[in-house]
């Protein structure tokens, strides 16, 4: 009846977990029974949960990007913690079993649940606002894209506490991910959050790719676009074209593993060098498809904070074009060890090296803005300014592992994982967090607190340098990633160097969360009442801060880049534009249902319960066929409502 | 403000167009070419219509045709005023398919030659 679920899966005698997962638990519980009591249920129903508005659904996969950071991010400082302190005859606190567990959740949650909802949430929130649109090409859709995503995310986290996760590394490679070396739930968690939050990513590309393409002001051709939508429309074209390969490889190790068919096993014909091909064809064009976006809010910022326009905006595109191309050509980089020829390597070594340069067009452009330019140094582009420094670090170690002898040396080691943190964190933490300081006053209507947003800045950037340099050095010394235990005492003092960072950084992470508090305390006093806060150059300013749920009551008719700044410089028109009334998509509870029956399907997927899977599939399909037949998609704001909003302004 | 623009950007997300834009009749044929080529692959493989060694190439020939037909008739491709986006998104399409596909085998046959010599 109910498969593989017993009362073992939940682990009581083991008093981390647990005890992690009460005070989780009792932190959702009053927020639950808060909300509850102040009687907000159907404000939050109405007015987020079923809104296909793109602002709220991009608030929304902010929020669930930074929730999923604080877990991520006690994962990290559990295995930093755990490194530190098992050296040598000391085990640490941590046993084999659950330290594997961490490594894996940390990978997947950073990359699936933090950085992907920070890009998809930023990129939602400011798109449509910089098209100068009202809202993306399906709304519904998008909440759709939303929900499925928080799904992957609530079943990762479900395994916390019913059962356990994998022990196979974030790459998830078989034999070890395959049935036989992994009898249990924990790759099955993995590879079913994943499937079920890919579809939802997926779904995002292709509404924006039609958005982009699509629905834009009148008067914006492609190359009066900004550099955001740029990237957006790169990052969706690779989400659209990498996306299927994922699913398809996780689905050919599905069916390895749940109908025994052979794709990825060592015998009858499987190969599982195979998955880390396809994993990898994957694999990197991801990493493109969440740095692009970091680079166009860079490019914003650092246009708006300059007072100028960004140097060479056709190079930038043409940068970003190249990236999005080259990306699908470096994949092997990540395997050079594998077994393949000096040829094969060599290729793809080149390869490797050639997509830094698109990347260095784009760093010149960067300082060449900033030359000469009146820059004032507010959060974002204090981030921009970090981030430029540090990824060009992370790039040149990148250039550096691209040469193949190099990599055979320092293949899985410390020096691997220094390098990647540094161009994720350098480059796409970075961006989002950029991007939150920068559009925060868009989306609600007041500024953040600039002290706390600096102090946070300032401890991001040294508990990075903090953490990741010594691993540099670790790597180099002969450290490989994923230890469990320290066998060389000499490692210790960099180690307890880099745990020192981790806690930096959570330091960090503690100002973001006092900004918050003390930005949303003194609300009224940093209240945004033009619209426009930062001097922008972009459509986005130029409509109410928050906007309107139209967005813009007379669509903005484009005569250039940098649209608004050209606007601002004309001139308003002094005379009251003739308001029409304006249709808007209506909410609709699509996205919430089909989401919570595919946690039902994943859940029972998982835990084999056959019966409930089939109910949750046949569920959530009857509801996306009801939502795809439904005729009454929109409501219409009348013109009288609209100049009331308007003038209120 | 000029009238220069062409409405060819959509005011609001989801206007419903009325009226079915492309003909029943363009549907029908597409699904008849496509039955047609599903068929002729069946029978194909499963006679001896063609020279035995030519078979595969028969069915690549008739797989392009069926994604030829799929383009033509049910995405439209080629027909409409933006034809452009959609053929520049058909030509990424194809080139990804083409570096994925061709990379994937050149990079296992190459791990293939390199393999030690299997005991017969």
């Amino acid at each position: 009846m109910l498969g593989r679920l017993t009362w073992a899966a939940i682990p009581f005698n083991e008093p981390l977990p647990i005890i992690s997962v009460a005070v989780v638990g009792i932190v959702i519980l009053t927020v639950l029974v808060t909300i509850t009591v102040k009687g907000w249920w159907p404000y939050l129903w109405r007015e987020w949960l079923t809104s296909v508005d793109h602002k709220r659904i991009g608030v929304m996969y902010v929020v669930l990007g930074l929730v999923m950071l604080l877990r991520g991010f006690s994962d990290a400082i559990m295995m930093r913690t755990q490194q530190a302190i098992a050296v040598g005859s000391a085990q640490g606190y941590l046993p084999p079993d659950h330290y594997d567990q961490i490594f894996s959740a940390h990978g997947v949650i950073m990359i699936f649940f933090v950085a992907m909802p920070l890009v998809i949430g930023l990129m939602n929130f400011a798109v449509p606002l910089q098209l100068g649109v009202r809202d993306v090409a399906f709304p519904v859709l998008n909440s759709v894209s939303f929900w499925l995503t928080a799904s992957g995310a609530l079943l990762i986290n479900a395994s916390l506490v019913i059962g356990n996760f994998a022990r196979t590394g974030w790459w998830n490679y078989p034999p070890l991910s395959e049935l036989a070396f992994s009898p249990d739930v924990g790759v099955d968690y993995y590879l079913w959050s994943v499937q079920i939050s890919g579809v939802g990513t997926l779904l995002t590309g292709i509404n924006f790719v039609t958005t982009i393409l699509k629905l834009r002001a009148p008067g914006m051709t492609y190359f009066r676009m900004p550099v955001f939508c740029w990237t957006a429309l790169a990052t969706n074209l690779l989400i659209v074209a990498a996306f299927p390969i994922l699913t398809a490889t996780f689905m050919m190790l599905l069916l390895d593993r749940y109908l025994g068919m052979h794709f990825f096993t060592n015998d009858a014909g499987g190969s599982q060098m195979m998955y880390v091909n396809l994993f990898w064809a994957w694999g990197h064009p991801e990493v493109y498809i969440l740095v692009l976006p970091a680079f166009g809010i860079f490019s914003e910022v650092v246009a708006t904070f300059c007072g100028k326009a960004l140097f060479s905006y056709r190079s930038m595109v043409w940068a970003t074009l190249a990236i999005c191309i080259l990306s699908f050509m470096v994949w092997l980089h990540h395997f050079f060890t594998m077994g393949a020829g000096a040829n094969v390597n060599a290729f793809f070594g080149i390869m490797s090296s050639i997509i830094a340069v698109p990347t260095g067009v784009k760093v010149f452009n960067w300082l060449f803005t900033m030359f000469r330019g009146r820059i004032v140094f507010k959060t974002p582009m204090l981030f921009a300014v970090g981030f430029i420094i540090t990824f060009v670090i992370g790039g040149l170690t990148g250039v550096l592992l691209a040469v193949p002898p190099v990599d055979f040396v320092v293949h899985n080691s410390a020096f691997l994982v220094a390098h990647f943190h540094n161009v994720i964190i350098g480059g796409v933490v970075f961006g989002a967090l950029a991007g939150i300081n920068y559009w925060f006053p868009k989306a609600f209507g007041f500024t953040l607190d600039e002290r706390l947003g600096k102090a946070s800045f300032w401890c991001w950037l040294v508990g990075f340098y903090l953490a990741f340099t010594p691993l540099y050095v670790l790597g180099l010394m002969g450290m490989t990633r994923r230890l469990e235990h320290i066998a060389d005492p000499s490692w210790q003092p960099l180690l307890l160097v880099a745990e020192a960072g981790a806690v930096v950084i959570f330091g960090g992470i503690l100002c973001q969360i006092a900004q918050l508090y003390v930005s949303i305390r003194t609300r009224e006093q940093r209240l945004d009442l033009t619209g426009d806060p930062w001097n922008g150059r972009t459509l986005e300013w130029s409509t109410a801060s928050p906007p309107p749920a139209y967005n813009f009551a007379v669509l903005p008719r484009v005569e250039s880049i940098d649209a608004f700044w050209q606007m601002k410089r004309k001139g308003r028109p002094q005379a009251e534009p003739a308001y029409e009334a304006i249709e808007i998509p209506r909410s609709s509870p699509a996205g919430f249902v089909t989401a919570f029956f595919a946690v039902v399907m994943g859940f029972a997927l998982i835990w084999q319960i056959w019966w409930l899977a089939i109910l949750g599939f046949l569920a959530a399909a009857i509801v996306v066929l009801i939502a795809g037949w439904s005729i009454e998609r929109e409501h219409e704001i009348p013109a009288a409502e609209v100049a009331q909003m308007e003038r209120a302004r | 403000m000029t009238d220069s623009f062409e409405p060819v950007f959509d005011r609001t997300p989801g206007v419903e167009e009325h009226g079915p834009t492309v003909s029943y009749l363009s549907y029908s044929v597409g699904l008849g070419l496509a039955i047609l080529a599903t068929i002729t692959s069946f029978v194909v493989s499963q006679t001896d219509l063609l020279w035995p060694p030519g078979i595969p190439v028969g069915l690549i020939v008739l797989a392009f045709a069926q994604i030829g037909v799929h383009l033509v008739f049910f995405l439209h491709l080629g027909s409409g005023p933006d034809s452009t986006n959609n053929i520049l998104a058909l030509a990424f399409g194809v080139l990804i398919v083409f570096l994925v596909i061709s990379g994937s085998v050149w990079i296992i046959s190459n791990l293939n030659s390199n393999m030690m010599p299997m005991p017969q």
